[in-house]
């Protein structure tokens, strides 16, 4: 039995850039998930959102839950990162000099993400676009 | 005793069943239920959005009445700064001390000058650095509230220190003890209040076995008693023993308003937001993990701080005016923390997560009641006009899961009814 919560991540509106992880957020609330599970699905979802809105205008955030686990897609139909082990330094980015003055784009982006997941898979194709997939097992108090 | 009191009050002849305030509650803790307005206790959190907002005066704040003193032998007065605010061309504070004391109070400790104490412990916790930062204040309890209820995982960054009218009522106490010998039941402590959030923190404390509040007394309710008290008072002989009860100083006065209570901590790092749609979202980014480096945020329901509470008479804009004009000339902090109230300082036992929005207990099934909650979802109009008692469509798909019987009036008209949904 699963879930798939679908959310669009519209590109270049930084003024509503986190919306979908927070619907994703109140969805998690109402089914009971609990709640270190969520601030981990949250984070995670958070980052991804911004990456996609920073770096690929926008793209879709899915994700599905079950018993057992979230997981988390993110996907869009960006450029592509060339260098994924260069992109999952701590610090390293290539957003803009305008974008980092907007405070997003300090380079923390992929690597939180792998840090609040459990399992963190990410493929980049140039001139195509990246999924990020992302599993958070639902640590289940007191079972 | 019910576990989740609300300081809301209904009178059902009034209410007329419009939707306004099931529109405003920020946490949809309202429906409209055979033509009048509903709350959720478990949902409410005191916040008073639907007593503002409510056009035929239908929602009173529950307080106690001015007659909650009668009967007991020694009366303490508790006031909060938002009390001075309402004075006009107010110089002086004690002379609102002295009308309180012509009022026929026996005893005043300020809110003010806990608020000192608690700003000081505040400063304390922060540069010892055993607590998790940033530090979130407990001292509006409809914020506490709401992250009992929606913001679980910020639990542990509320500040361990008790709101100061606590703190006030627990030193008062004691010096009431002290000075009169009486025994526990003569001695009255009496919280002037801006707002019901702090009748219903006294009914059902938190993180305290009991309030040493005896009641809760609205500041709309005495204010109006005391500018004829205030007359002829000799400001230099004011005070019993010659000892002064004006000790609150500017941090203390300044809690009465937003940015007041952040001032106090003396750091740049601090945060302040004030209304309940601001907090909500300041609690949700703090959540993410999207704030850097704070050491303290300031939160408070109201819009204007305490000032803006519903049991304040003044607009919260002017009253924060002439509560500016008041500080000017105090000194910086009037009360200092003595070794000895350490303790007293903190609250004993939990605060704990109440879970009120969940679809069921068991994941599994939580998981199945959100796809049918979706699939009603999709065959509503999405024009969330409150029509049908609940304040959104999402709402209404969730209270149909819940075993809510009722219909969308558009949906009807269609002659689509809900029963094929």
């Amino acid at each position: 039995m699963s879930i798939v919560l679908k959310h669009e991540i519209p590109g270049d509106d930084f003024s509503r850039a986190g919306e979908a992880s927070s619907a994703v957020k109140n969805k998690l609330k109402q089914m009971g998930i609990p709640p270190e599970v969520i601030r981990n699905v949250s984070i995670a979802a958070y980052e991804g959102e911004i990456n996609a809105v920073i770096h690929a205008n926008g793209g879709e955030i899915t994700v599905t839950v079950d018993p057992d686990a979230i997981v988390i897609v993110i996907s869009d139909t960006g450029n592509g990162i060339p260098d994924i082990e260069l992109a999952m330094q701590e610090g390293y980015t290539t957003a803009s000099d305008n974008i980092r003055a907007l405070g997003f784009g300090a380079g923390m982006g992929l690597p939180n993400m792998k840090k609040y997941a459990d399992e963190f898979d990410i493929r980049s194709e140039a001139g195509k676009g990246t999924v990020i997939t992302m599993k958070i097992y639902m640590k289940r108090p007191k079972d | 005793m019910n576990k989740f009191p609300n300081s809301v009050l209904l009178n059902p002849d009034k209410c007329n069943g419009c939707i306004n305030c099931l529109k405003r509650c920020p946490t949809e803790a309202v429906r409209i239920r055979r033509g009048k307005s509903v709350i959720s206790h478990m949902r409410c959190i005191d916040c008073g959005e639907c007593i503002r907002v409510c056009p035929a005066r239908a929602k009173t704040p529950v307080r106690d009445p001015l007659a909650v003193t009668d009967g007991y032998r020694y009366k303490v007065a508790l006031p909060h700064p938002a009390l001075y605010a309402q004075f006009n061309n107010l110089e002086d504070k004690a002379a609102v001390l002295g009308a309180l004391l012509a009022y026929g109070f026996d005893d005043i400790y300020e809110v003010g000058a806990a608020a000192e104490k608690v700003s000081e412990a505040t400063r304390r916790l922060i540069a010892e650095g055993k607590v998790n930062l940033p530090l979130i204040s407990s001292a509006c309890p409809s914020v506490i509230r709401l992250i009992r209820v929606r913001f679980p995982n910020l639990i542990p960054y509320i500040s361990p220190l008790n709101a100061p009218e606590d703190v006030a009522a627990k030193t008062a106490l004691r010096r009431a003890e002290r000075k009169t010998a009486l025994p526990r039941e003569e001695i009255g402590v009496f919280l002037i209040a801006p707002c019901p959030a702090k009748t219903t923190s006294v009914r059902a404390p938190v993180g305290l076995e009991k309030s040493d509040i005896d009641g809760v007394i609205a500041i709309s309710d005495i204010f109006p008693k005391l500018p004829s008290l205030m007359k002829n008072l000799d400001l230099e002989n004011l005070f019993p023993d010659g000892e002064t009860l004006n000790t609150a100083g500017r941090i203390g006065v300044s809690w009465g308003g937003t940015g007041g209570e952040a001032g106090g901590v003396l750091s740049d790092r601090c945060l302040s937001a004030d209304g309940v749609e601001n907090v909500m979202k300041v609690l949700s980014h703090l959540e993410d993990e999207r704030f850097q480096n704070l050491e303290f945020i300031e939160l408070s329901a109201c819009s204007g701080g305490c000032l803006g509470g519903v049991l304040t008479i003044e607009n919260p804009y002017i009253a924060r005016v002439k509560l500016n004009a008041l500080r000017k000339y105090l000194p910086v902090s009037g009360a200092r923390l003595d070794g000895s109230e350490k303790k007293s300082l903190f609250w004993q036992g939990e605060i704990e997560y109440v879970p009120a929005y969940g679809l069921s207990d068991d994941i599994g099934e939580s998981i199945s009641l959100m796809e049918k909650l979706e699939r009603i979802l999709e065959k509503l109009p999405g024009l969330d006009c409150g029509c049908c008692g609940a304040p959104t469509c999402r709402a209404f798909a969730e209270d149909v899961i819940r075993g809510h019987k009722g219909g969308c009036i558009h949906k009807r008209a269609a002659g689509d009814f809900y029963s094929e949904i």
